[in-house]
């Protein structure tokens, strides 16, 4: 019952994202759909994914959004809307059956016997706590098992930081 | 915008105990939810609370720009420093277990401590230096209420 209700109001902060015509009040919602976000990852026992989506998805990226609007106009620009909705509703309409085809084949939620659960995952359920040393095997497999992958998520990010630097910070000395 | 001495005392209140929570969340991410990419951000998210409340001018004055450029390289270099430190001792890159500890699982516990922290600096760095070089400095002081 709570799923019905969260999924709802998901899509209801989708729909009210694209259609706001104020930035910032679209920018809000978003927090608000991933704060929601937020609530479907703990109810699906994932409290790490909760967490990053909380902080990230909630957190930092309203903020940034925010920080890019402040230096653009809080208006959308209005743009005809007449003349291609026809043509782009078709093919959505198409792309979203395609996907739906697509998710006819994958496992039941919750299938024991779904691949992904046979593949690396009883290793990690298994050997985690002593192959590694930690309690949290999510932090087991992100730091141990694939700390190469960590390792270049860091680096993603830092570089992330440096193009900052490199393309915004030059400008305000010239200017 | 700075005036509002409510908005100012309750940052100046919610501040300290949002990088508290920041470093027990990067501490505590192998025995909870959390680790350093959260803890990161969280940090990263208080300084951006004081420099929207105090002005970037104040903000900067308390993570100067050379602190955060500096932080976000120490977090990767701590980083891939310990995997290469496992690699040095004769191990694979990022095999704990090869660190200088008695236990398996201590030295286990410690690399992830150590990578966790320099994820956290990376992030919290990162995130600082985002926010700071994108949001709109007015010209002459002038903040735009957005």
């Amino acid at each position: 019952m709570i799923d019905i209700l969260l999924l709802t109001l998901l899509v209801l902060c989708a729909l009210a994202a694209v259609e706001m015509r104020d930035l910032l009040s679209a920018g809000l919602v978003l927090s608000g759909y991933s704060l929601l976000m937020a609530v479907v990852w703990t109810r699906l026992n994932a409290v790490d994914v909760a967490f990053t989506e909380a902080s990230v998805g909630a957190g930092i990226t309203t903020v940034l959004l925010i920080a890019a609007l402040s230096r653009t106009d809080r208006g959308e620009a209005l743009v005809s809307r007449t003349r291609r909705e026809i043509p782009s509703l078709i093919l959505i309409l198409l792309t979203g059956a395609v996907l739906v085809y697509g998710t006819l084949d994958m496992p039941d939620f919750r299938d024991p016997g779904a691949p992904a659960h046979h593949h690396v995952a009883p290793r990690y359920i298994e050997g985690s706590a002593h192959e590694v040393g930690v309690v949290n095997m999510v932090t087991a497999i992100l730091a141990a098992y694939r700390g190469y992958d960590t390792l270049g998520e860091t680096t993603v990010i830092f570089t992330a930081g440096m193009s900052v630097i490199l393309l915004l910070r030059r400008r305000k000395q010239r200017g | 915008m700075g005036e509002n001495i409510i908005r100012r005392t309750i940052t100046r209140l919610m501040v300290p105990f949002i990088q508290l929570f920041a470093l027990y969340v990067i501490v505590h991410g192998d025995s909870g939810p959390g680790g350093g990419f959260q803890g990161g951000v969280i940090l990263g998210a208080s300084f951006i609370l004081y420099a929207i409340v105090f002005g970037s001018e104040a903000g900067r004055r308390r993570v100067p720009a050379p602190v955060t450029d500096v932080l976000s390289s120490v977090g990767v270099l701590i980083y891939a420093g310990i995997g290469l430190l496992c690699l040095l001792l004769g191990s694979a890159f990022l095999d704990y277990r090869a660190l200088p500890f008695k236990d398996p699982h201590l030295a286990g516990h410690y690399g992830i401590f150590g990578i966790e922290i320099g994820v956290g600096l990376t992030v919290a760095a990162v995130m600082v230096t985002i926010f700071f070089e994108t949001a709109h400095r007015g010209e002459g002081g002038e903040t735009r209420d957005g």
